[in-house]
């Protein structure tokens, strides 16, 4: 890809074809498990008078959208404490809603933006803030599909079941690190 | 940084054991990029560029960081903003 660069207050690159198709793939794939959460959250009649949603109380079963929606105290995995248990699905039932909507809100400024065939993306602060929110949250959950390291190689050996799916981590990586650096230069 | 003893003897352990602060931590993960961390502290606190490379530097060697403290709400609502930052964040009770 094309580095990002300045163009006044926009933030612009150019994408091949391949590299939109890729990134609107895994951004709405990441989407749309995120939705499918939010349509597990229980309905009540009292929710649709206050208009307060409540969320689930407990933490997905699975690994990747458990990354995404953390719980909001460290549990003991062995014998975590009663006290701390219950005030994370409290919290959990309260905050996830809203989570659920600003992740899948930046996932959608990137499908806005983000040319189906490829091409110039051009980016005002708040949709540059998105994509990087919406990158992260794409490299957060293949980083769990591919149970990343701090110190991944670049390539993995050709008969790990992880390695043709690894560079597009690597390169997500470099998508978002561009991104970071045109943001804050 | 200093703290006047004379303030926290007179307001006394009353203020103290109610109103306990609470912290938010942020943890290590392999994922996130130093640079993203090092962006959303300063995006999201208002920490200059130095705060917030410490900040970072520590969740990357020590494992994990307080990144802010206060009352519940506060930092109740600094946890939900790194959750939407992607960062993964906790919050504990002062001890």
């Amino acid at each position: 890809m094309n580095p990002w660069r300045r163009e006044g207050d926009k933030i612009v690159t150019k994408l091949e074809r391949q590299e939109a198709a890729i990134l609107r793939a895994m951004v709405s794939q990441v989407s749309d498990m995120l939705e499918a959460r939010a349509e597990e959250a229980p309905q009540d009649e009292l929710a649709e008078l206050t208009g307060i949603r409540t969320g689930p109380s407990t933490s997905p079963d699975d690994p990747i959208l458990s990354r995404l929606l953390p719980d909001f105290h460290r549990l003991d995995e062995d014998k975590p404490e009663k006290d701390a248990m219950d005030s994370a699905a409290a919290l959990r039932s309260l905050h996830e809603p809203t989570l659920l909507d600003m992740k899948t809100g930046v996932a959608a400024v990137v499908l806005e933006t983000c040319p189906p065939d490829g091409g110039l993306v051009r980016l005002n602060p708040e949709q540059a803030d998105a994509w990087l929110a919406a990158l992260n949250d794409v490299r957060l959950a293949l980083g769990t599909a591919l149970d990343v390291t701090e110190d991944m190689p670049d390539e993995l050996p050709d008969d790990d079941p992880r390695a043709d799916h690894l560079p597009v981590y690597h390169w997500l990586t470099v998508v978002q690190e561009e991104l970071i650096h045109a943001v804050s230069s | 940084m200093t703290t006047p003893v004379e303030l926290g003897e007179t307001h006394g352990a009353e203020v103290g054991a109610v109103d306990k602060p609470w912290q938010t931590i942020v943890w290590n993960d392999p994922v996130n990029l130093m640079s993203y961390v090092t962006y959303v502290f300063q995006k999201l606190f208002g920490y200059s560029r130095d705060r917030a490379t410490k900040l970072m530097l520590d969740v990357h060697h020590k494992g994990k960081a307080i990144v802010s403290s206060g009352d519940k709400d506060k930092v109740e609502g600094d946890v939900a903003k790194l959750h939407a930052a992607g960062l993964w964040a906790t919050m504990e009770r002062d001890s």
